[in-house]
């Protein structure tokens, strides 16, 4: 499954190019209009035909990430979708409280994220451990604030809130919270948990 | 040098909105460069100090610096461009010292009592334990005020709009002008052949400063009835009462507040540049603007689009129906890239058809704008995307690429535009003392406001986010010095532009602008014997 990486490598390029663009046009156009004669191959740009290039590009940008970027359709249709497993985290005075210490997912598995705040309003976001976001949702409370996420690549994240309720949420994080690995890594991080709790 | 004594009204209450406007545009970039500073060592400030100045940025930097700017230009602009008097001068004095005194009020708040909600003041955070009721208090009347000076300076130009001391007109010509209506009807004619095209009564300016300023009324309503809200809390908490959040769904408000706040961001500063480049435009090429019954039509199209925006925000709201979020949150977000592109369009053919144009600072600052909305719009389109929002939301990507982007570039290069046009005729033809410190505020505010939001961007992009702190992580440290780096490059603009003004019009003529000072007294010269 595409993730938040790719598709931010590829923005970051699309960016850098798109400014390359606009950046000459404008120097260009500053030049043209400081001189009487055209130096530079004049380009007729008909209005209406500017007009129809907005509208394919403003339209067009939101049906290529619905058709392109996975978790758009996923999220659209969490209602419907069967999850592998649940999460039920609540936030409450600064404080994420998870259901363990380390929220194990198996490569390939559906999650879904259910998250409650009992006070403010939080973020709640997944960071992998260079500091790139997965993915992040706000958190309101008394609203549903639910996620459904693919997981298909071994890691460790972070969680992170990612929206600001106050100076002393500013840096609300639990480290490696949540751990992707293969079928057997999990059992065997289970079987470890057991037997320190015995 | 600026001869105070020789300046009607209008210019004056021009010149102190601009010099207050100015001076808050100081202490916004100091703001912004300490905070700068504490992003690459995160020992510089206590956080909640950190938080406190973050509070106040926005607020001295859009209300304190750019409202007034603005609202400066358009109580000179408005009754000239009309060949009416204002409707009230005393009501003009009004708004500059409420606006003044709200600002200062606010930032106080932030000062003295750490009151950090920030701009959001998302709900039930303003009201909860997090703020003493002094700092809520403080922050409310600050803003209660604020609006207060929005809401006079929207009656005074209305009123100054309609009013019929000096020539009788009819009010429902006038007023579907001032809406841009007769920009549509001119279309239709043109496009059915059906009757002769009318010129417009309303100045093409003027019709965007009155659409802008609909929306300014509005988004006032919201965060100065918000602010209501936190000032009973407060003072119930005061007396001894805990008044309870929840009779308030956060949601509700969040929608609610986000609606008035885009009224500003994606309402009248898109509407008032959009006017204000049209405006320059045919100052600058002499020639009347290409297309004006498409520009008309598209500012009335733009108000409209104004009020249903604000999904765009709550996209990562999962309580926000999905409904919500497609339709307002990215396909009505996407028709401003068209009503911005128009006004990019229009612009930029009405200069090129006057050719060839002296590169004058009104032009040089005119272009820059440009360029800065041509970055910062489609930035801000990309977030408003569900797909990109789930990874972009609350990044510096939006901070960065989108907002200071457009603010610092796109509007603030627009204003600047508008300041060097404007200072011959506020001034009586005082002349700007260097052309190089001029052209040196262009380039060291252009190359450092986009080396800036570039720098955040790409942090965004890497997963830093907005509002938040990282001690003991150095992970975005490189993109913050680069973001530093550059912003130094804006306080050292800044520097510039004022040395120029000041020294141009010198500091008695700077005093005199708000008191008048002792006549000075002749030196009499003592023959020698």
């Amino acid at each position: 499954m595409i993730e938040s990486s790719d598709v931010l490598s590829v923005m970051k390029v699309v960016y850098i190019i798109y400014g390359m663009i606009i950046f000459s046009f404008i120097g260009m156009y500053a030049l043209g209009i400081s001189r009487s004669k055209q130096i530079l191959p004049g380009i007729k740009v008909p209005f209406y035909g500017w007009i129809g290039f907005l509208v394919f590009v403003g339209v067009g940008l939101h049906l290529l990430t619905y058709h392109t970027i996975p978790w758009v359709k996923l999220d659209l249709s969490r209602n419907k979708v069967k999850v592998d497993k649940e999460f039920n985290i609540s936030i409450a005075d600064y404080k994420f409280q998870l259901p363990d210490n380390k929220l194990l997912i198996e490569e390939d598995q559906m999650v879904r994220f259910n998250l409650e705040s009992k006070d403010y309003t939080y973020g709640f976001g997944l960071f992998r451990e260079d500091g790139t976001m997965l993915f992040q949702m706000q958190v309101v409370p008394e609203s549903r604030n639910d996620i459904v996420w693919k997981f298909n690549k071994k890691a460790n994240y972070t969680i992170r809130s990612t929206e600001y309720a106050g100076p002393k949420g500013g840096n609300l994080f639990v480290k490696n919270a949540v751990i992707v690995a293969t079928n057997a890594e999990i059992a065997q991080l289970i079987s470890q948990k057991e037997l320190l709790q015995n | 040098m600026l001869d105070v004594s020789r300046l009607n009204p209008l210019q004056k209450v021009a010149l102190r909105f601009a010099v207050v406007s100015l001076i808050y545009y100081g202490v916004t970039i100091l703001e912004g460069m300490l905070m700068r500073a504490h992003q690459i060592n995160y020992d510089v400030f206590q956080t909640d100090h950190y938080y406190a100045i973050l509070n106040a940025h926005p607020m001295m930097g859009i209300f304190g610096s750019s409202f007034m700017l603005v609202f400066g230009a358009f109580y000179f602009l408005v009754p000239t461009l009309l060949g009416k008097s204002i409707y009230s001068q005393r009501l003009a004095e009004m708004t500059w010292i409420l606006m003044t005194v709200g600002a200062g009020i606010i930032w106080i708040s932030s000062f003295f009592f750490r009151y950090a909600a920030l701009y959001t003041n998302y709900w039930p955070l303003p009201v909860s334990n997090e703020f003493s009721p002094y700092a809520l208090g403080t922050f409310a009347i600050g803003n209660i005020l604020l609006m207060g000076g929005v809401f006079v300076f929207c009656y005074n130009i209305f009123a100054t709009v309609f009013h019929q001391r000096d020539k009788k007109k009819p009010i429902g010509p006038m007023l579907l002008s001032a809406l841009g209506i007769d920009g549509f009807i001119n279309l239709y004619r043109r496009l059915s052949r059906k009757g002769s095209e009318k010129e417009p009564i309303m100045p093409l300016p003027v019709v965007a400063i009155f659409r802008g300023t609909i929306d300014a009324v509005l988004d006032a309503v919201v965060l100065g009835g918000a602010s209501v809200i936190f000032l009973v809390h407060a003072i119930y908490t005061l007396m001894g009462t805990n008044l309870s959040s929840g009779w308030l769904d956060a949601l509700i408000y969040k929608n609610i507040y986000w609606w008035g706040l885009d009224l500003i961001a994606d309402g009248l500063v898109l509407i008032y540049v959009a006017g204000t480049w049209y405006l320059l435009a045919t100052l600058i090429s002499g020639k009347p603007l290409f297309m004006q019954n498409i520009a008309r039509a598209a500012l009335l199209v733009e108000l409209v689009v104004s009020w249903n925006v604000w999904g765009h925000h709550l996209l990562s709201d999962q309580g926000q129906p999905n409904l919500m979020k497609i339709v307002s949150g990215e396909m009505v977000t996407a028709f401003e890239l068209v009503t911005m592109g128009i006004a990019v369009f229009i612009t930029l053919a009405t200069l090129w058809q006057a050719r060839p144009l002296k590169m004058t600072p009104p032009l040089k600052f005119l272009l820059g704008g440009v360029l800065g909305f041509s970055l910062g719009v489609p930035a801000g389109i990309i977030q408003a995307d569900l797909g990109m929002n789930r990874i972009l939301h609350n990044t510096q990507w939006v901070i960065g690429s989108h907002a200071h982007m457009q603010m610092l570039v796109g509007l603030g290069m627009t204003l600047y535009a508008a300041l060097y046009a404007l200072f011959p005729m506020l001034t009586n033809n005082v002349e700007l003392k260097s052309n190089r410190l001029t052209n040196f505020h262009f380039w060291a505010h252009l190359i450092g406001g986009i080396g800036m939001s570039v720098a955040m961007g790409f942090a965004g992009m890497d997963g830093m986010l907005r509002r938040a702190v990282y001690p003991g992580d150095t992970t975005f440290q490189p993109h913050m010095i680069i973001a530093a780096f550059f912003g130094s490059l804006m306080i050292l603009a800044y520097l510039a532009m004022m040395y120029n003004i000041i020294s141009s019009i010198g500091i008695r003529g700077l005093i005199e602008i708000f008191v008048k000072l002792p006549e000075r007294q002749k030196r009499e010269t003592v023959p020698a014997v």
